[in-house]
This record gives C-alpha cells, sequence and structure tokens, in this order.
C-alpha cells in the first residue's frame, strides 16, 4: 500500500551529536498520527527533516509513494506537505487576509504574477474568505498580524499551514504557549480538520494526544520506541518507564 | 455570509494598491515645479535622475529586505553602456539607447545575483560592496574602452526620436528624465502591488514562513534583483545622455553610500521615500554649500544623525501638523496627511 507519508532508515547527526537513528515511519493516509517524546527526544528535527529545512545525513522520506528527500521546501508545500511551527512564524508587518493570500495564490498558480494586483481574482478571495471564517479571523483580516492576540495568532500559524490545502499536515505543538481561555478555539480547530488530510501531531500535552490520536509514535533519542493504538501506549511497560512515567 | 465575506477580502485585498489622492496631489507638484522653475532643470534634472536610483534600491531593500551597499555598480553600468553606444554610432535614437543600457545592467545583475541572495545582511553589504569596486576598477583597467580617469570622450546624445533635441538649459533632459521616472514607477507600483510583490514583503518579513507555504524564496529575491539593477541601469543611462558624461566616478562608493543616506530620510518601502529623500537630500546638499561650502558634509551628517535619532515617523508628523491642521479645519476630516512606512532600513 502506498503511505501518506513515509520515512525509511533516516539519520541525522550533527557532528558527533546522533539525533535522528534509523527511524523508519509509516503513516496511512487519513491518519491522526501523533509523534510524542520526552524533551530532547529530536522530534522538531524529524519535523525538519520532513519539511526539507534540515537535510537527513541518510535514508529516504517518501510523500505518497514519491521521493520527496532531495526537493526544497517550498516544493514540498506544492506537493502537499505543509506544517505549523512550534514558535508562530508568521509575517509581522502584514495582515492575516495578505497572508492567507499569499499561500492560496502561491498554490493556484498565482505568485509569481507581477502585473496582476491583488484582491482581483475571484475563485483566491473567495478560497481567502473561507480560509479566515473557518478560523474565525474575519474580524481581525486588516489588522497587522504583530498586534493581534496570541491566541489568534496561533490560529493563523495553523490556518495558513491549512491555506496551502495539504494532504499531509505537520502539526508542531499547536497549543503551545496559548493561554487557557483561548485554547478550546485551537483544539476545536485542529479537531475540524478535513478527515481526507492525513495528520501529523507533535505534542507535548498528553490529554491533546490522546483525545486526537488513533496512532502514536513513540520517540526516544532520536529512536523509535514503540508504535501502536493509544491503549497500546498507553499499556507499554518501556513507555511507561521512559516517558508517561517521568511525567507522572 | 461567505459571499460577502469574498467581497469584503477582495475590497481589502485591492485597497492597498489603489491610488490615494496624495498621490495625484504628489505628481501634480512635482509637474508644477517642473514649470515654475525653468532655470533650474539641470538641478531639477539631477534630482529626477537620482529619484529613479532610489527608487530603485528600495525596490530590493524596502521590499525584499536586501541590503546594498553597491547599486552604484548597475548605475556605472547604464551609464558607460550609454556613452559607449553613443561613441561609437551603434545605437543614436536616445530611447531606444536607454532601454538598451538598462538591460546591460539587468544582465549585470542577473548574474551577481546568485551571490548576492547567498548570505545575511552583513555578508550582502560586502558582496555587494565588492562588485561596485570590481567594476570600477575593470572600468579603470580597460581604459582603452572607458577613457579611464579622463572619462569617455565625445558623447553626442541625438535628438529623442530624432524630434526633441538636448538643449543647453536642459529643459529636454528634465521632462525625458520625468516621462522616464513616471513610467518605470508606475511598473514599480504595479509590481509591488501586485501578489508577487507581496512575496517580497513576505520574504522580508519571515523567510522561513514564507518557503513553508510554497514561495520560491531564491527565485524571488533573484527576480527583483535583477529588475533592480535595470532600474539603476536606466538611471545610469539618464545621467550620461542629460549630462553627456561618463566617467569612472559613476563607480563610487559615495553614489551608492549617498542611495542608503536618501532611504534613511524618505524612508523605505512605501516607495514615494527615494523620490521624497532625493529632493530632500539635494535642497539640503545645495543649502549647506550655499551656507558653508567648505564644511557642508558636516551638516549633512548631523542631519542624519538627528533623523535617526528623531525617528522618521515623529518628524513626518511635525512636517504634516500644519498642513493637516489646515485641511482639519476646511474639511474636518481627521488627519488628512498620513506617510505609510514599514520600518526603518
Amino acid at each position: 500500500m502506498t503511505y501518506a507519508l513515509e520515512t525509511s532508515g533516516l539519520d541525522k547527526h550533527f557532528g558527533g551529536l546522533h539525533v535522528t537513528r534509523d527511524l523508519s515511519l509509516k503513516i496511512v493516509p487519513g491518519a491522526r498520527h501523533a509523534l510524542i517524546g520526552p524533551n530532547g527526544a529530536g522530534k522538531t528535527t524529524v519535523i525538519n527533516q520532513l519539511t526539507g529545512v534540515l537535510e537527513p545525513s541518510a535514508g529516504r522520506i517518501l510523500l505518497e509513494g514519491q521521493d520527496i528527500t532531495d526537493l526544497p521546501v517550498h516544493k514540498r508545500v506544492l506537493r502537499g506537505l505543509s506544517r505549523t511551527f512550534q514558535i508562530n512564524q508568521l509575517y509581522p508587518d502584514l495582515t492575516p487576509l495578505e497572508t492567507i493570500g499569499l499561500a492560496v495564490s502561491e498554490r493556484l498558480g498565482g505568485g509569481g504574477n507581477w502585473w496582476r494586483r491583488m484582491g482581483t481574482r475571484d475563485d483566491i478571495n473567495a478560497e481567502i474568505a473561507e480560509t479566515l471564517e473557518r478560523f474565525r479571523l474575519l474580524d481581525v483580516m486588516n489588522d497587522r498580524t504583530s498586534t493581534l492576540p496570541y491566541g489568534k495568532q496561533r490560529l493563523l500559524e495553523i490556518a495558513v499551514a491549512i491555506a496551502a490545502k495539504p494532504r499531509v499536515l505537520l502539526l508542531d505543538e499547536p497549543a503551545a504557549g496559548v493561554p487557557e481561555g483561548e485554547r478550546k478555539d485551537i483544539l476545536a480547530a485542529v479537531a475540524a480538520l478535513p478527515r481526507d488530510v492525513t495528520v501529523l501531531l507533535i505534542e507535548h500535552d498528553m490529554d491533546l494526544v490522546f483525545s486526537f490520536a488513533d496512532r502514536i509514535s513513540v520517540l526516544v533519542s532520536g529512536a523509535l520506541l514503540v508504535e501502536g493504538t493509544p491503549e497500546e501506549v498507553a499499556r507499554d511497560p518501556q513507555v511507561k518507564a521512559v516517558y508517561l512515567g517521568e511525567a507522572a | 455570509m461567505t459571499t460577502n465575506a469574498q467581497t469584503d477580502v477582495g475590497i481589502l485585498a485591492r485597497q492597498h494598491g489603489r491610488w490615494h489622492w496624495s498621490e495625484f496631489a504628489f505628481w501634480i507638484v512635482v509637474l508644477a515645479v517642473g514649470l515654475a522653475f525653468p532655470s533650474r532643470y539641470l538641478i531639477m534634472t539631477e534630482i529626477l535622475r537620482l529619484a529613479l536610483f532610489a527608487l530603485s534600491l528600495d525596490l530590493i531593500l524596502g521590499y525584499a529586505g536586501i541590503v546594498s551597499l553597491g547599486h552604484a555598480a548597475f548605475f556605472g553600468v547604464g551609464a558607460y553602456c550609454a556613452g559607449l553606444l553613443s561613441v561609437h554610432g551603434l545605437i543614436n535614437e536616445p530611447v531606444l539607447a536607454l532601454i538598451v543600457a538598462g538591460l546591460a545592467a539587468t544582465v549585470l545583475g542577473f548574474v551577481t545575483s546568485f551571490l548576492v541572495i547567498r548570505g545575511v545582511d552583513l555578508t550582502r553589504l560586502m558582496v555587494t560592496l565588492g562588485i561596485a569596486l570590481l567594476m570600477e576598477a575593470l572600468a579603470e583597467r580597460f581604459s582603452n574602452i572607458t577613457g579611464g580617469t579622463d572619462g569617455l570622450q565625445g558623447i553626442d546624445i541625438q535628438p529623442i526620436f530624432g524630434v526633441f533635441a538636448f538643449d543647453m538649459f536642459g529643459k529636454t533632459g528634465f521632462f525625458y528624465s520625468l516621462a522616464v521616472l513616471f513610467v518605470l514607477f508606475l511598473l514599480a507600483r504595479t509590481i509591488v502591488h501586485s501578489p508577487f510583490g507581496l512575496s517580497l514583503r513576505a520574504i522580508k518579513n519571515n523567510p522561513l514562513r514564507a518557503a513553508a507555504v510554497g514561495i520560491p524564496v531564491n527565485k524571488r529575491l533573484i527576480a527583483i534583483y535583477t529588475v533592480a539593477a535595470f532600474y539603476a541601469g536606466i538611471a545610469g543611462a539618464l545621467f550620461t545622455q542629460t549630462t553627456a558624461l561618463a566617467s569612472l566616478d559613476v563607480f563610487s562608493f559615495e553614489r551608492s553610500a549617498d542611495l542608503v543616506l536618501l532611504l534613511v530620510i524618505g524612508g523605505s518601502g512605501y516607495l514615494y521615500g527615494g523620490l521624497i529623500g532625493a529632493a530632500v537630500f539635494r535642497m539640503l546638499q545645495e543649502l549647506f554649500q550655499w551656507i558653508t561650502p567648505q564644511y557642508w558634509m558636516f551638516w549633512i551628517g548631523l542631519v542624519l544623525v538627528v533623523i535617526v535619532m528623531v525617528g522618521r515617523h515623529r518628524i513626518h508628523a511635525y512636517a504634516l501638523w500644519l498642513p493637516n491642521l489646515i485641511l482639519r479645519q476646511i474639511a474636518g476630516r481627521k488627519a488628512a496627511v498620513v506617510l505609510t512606512d514599514n520600518e526603518a532600513p
């Protein structure tokens, strides 16, 4: 079968530091897959290799059966692999409208157009409106991003990843740093993601992981320790020892 | 609801690129000043040329965030190219020669863009500076072609379209320069309000995020750097055509550095900064040279320090206080004239 996202023998060294060890992940289409592990397990390094920010020392990455290991970041996005960042990566001087507009224009193939004015293509406008509405950002769409409350910025971070219409979405700690009151908006947005989008979630918050994921991989010191359903992972003695045990 | 939202999105998205009445006012004032001071064509032409050159730097600095201390490289190539075309009688029609000279600078811009987009601000400063120095040294080395320190001899610019001859008062030169500046300004304005232009601002804000939504960051930077080189080349060619001079100082470091000063004065990232900066800078230079011919540089330096210390936003607010007060009395509106500016370079 073709996996939505697959890594085989992924390996990454930083000098003498071995941060990803022979990692082979297989994520089925439509999965709600979580990647968990204690601090320093190398979760974000994995994401950075999947998205092309870091080059793996060895191993291959397949997106829907196609090898994307050597593609640059932006080409992977256009192939359908999009991500959010653990720390918001937005455009402080741009508005949510422009932020989403850029992602939509780029995907619909109008991003390099230099003679057309922004806002003159109805299909792009419609999609921007739909995305902003879905993430309840319509009321702030013309404000500078840097002036938005943190929770809204976090929503925008997810919205912009969705605007790229990914087949596979990588969520890097979507609820990180969001105050309690704004948290439910984020969780609702994550829960409402379209079912046909495959999601790989990286998260510290165990409540979120166990309520969301149908499959969990546990990463320890850069290597895959256990993989299984939430129940299996919760019962696993190894996981209890190195990870949940530590937290409890 | 969704249809309404779509309409709103369209209106708001287009709003940014709409002509504001103050922009019409700006160009009317420019034209009026040109008609009002026929004895000052030479210095006004110089300001227009400088404005076009600054517009070029604003495209890469104000929009894409690429700093450069070597923009004179393109100015110089444009200048020499226009001069050589004239001296050797290759292309006698000035507008055509102007475009060819601009394209010559474009080629250099495209080739060197690959060096410039690598690395961060400091690296870029060094690389751009280095390229300008290289060009200057090459021009000196091949003095048989460029005329070396004596400059290019025998430049004789033919009438524009074979009709409008360059006159000794600089009237033709002025209106020619104004037309070129205006056309290229319109082009720049179109570019910055397009999806391409917006993607440049996105790259300036956060290249990591830009790449993560599918924007080919390097390709876009190469494109705008190449376009900016074209603009600078045209500015250089205008210099040669309106002064009938081309010497080594077209590549000089001061020329590149002045440009950055202009954008500090006028502000970057809204296109008018370079235009306003060019006028203010040149007028200040005149004023200080008139007051103290020997030490005018001191006062220019002082003005720059004050601008940076006080902050351009506050200066704009002071400068616009009186016009706004009058407008408020007449029209009863709040803050009638506002200069928008992203940030200091």
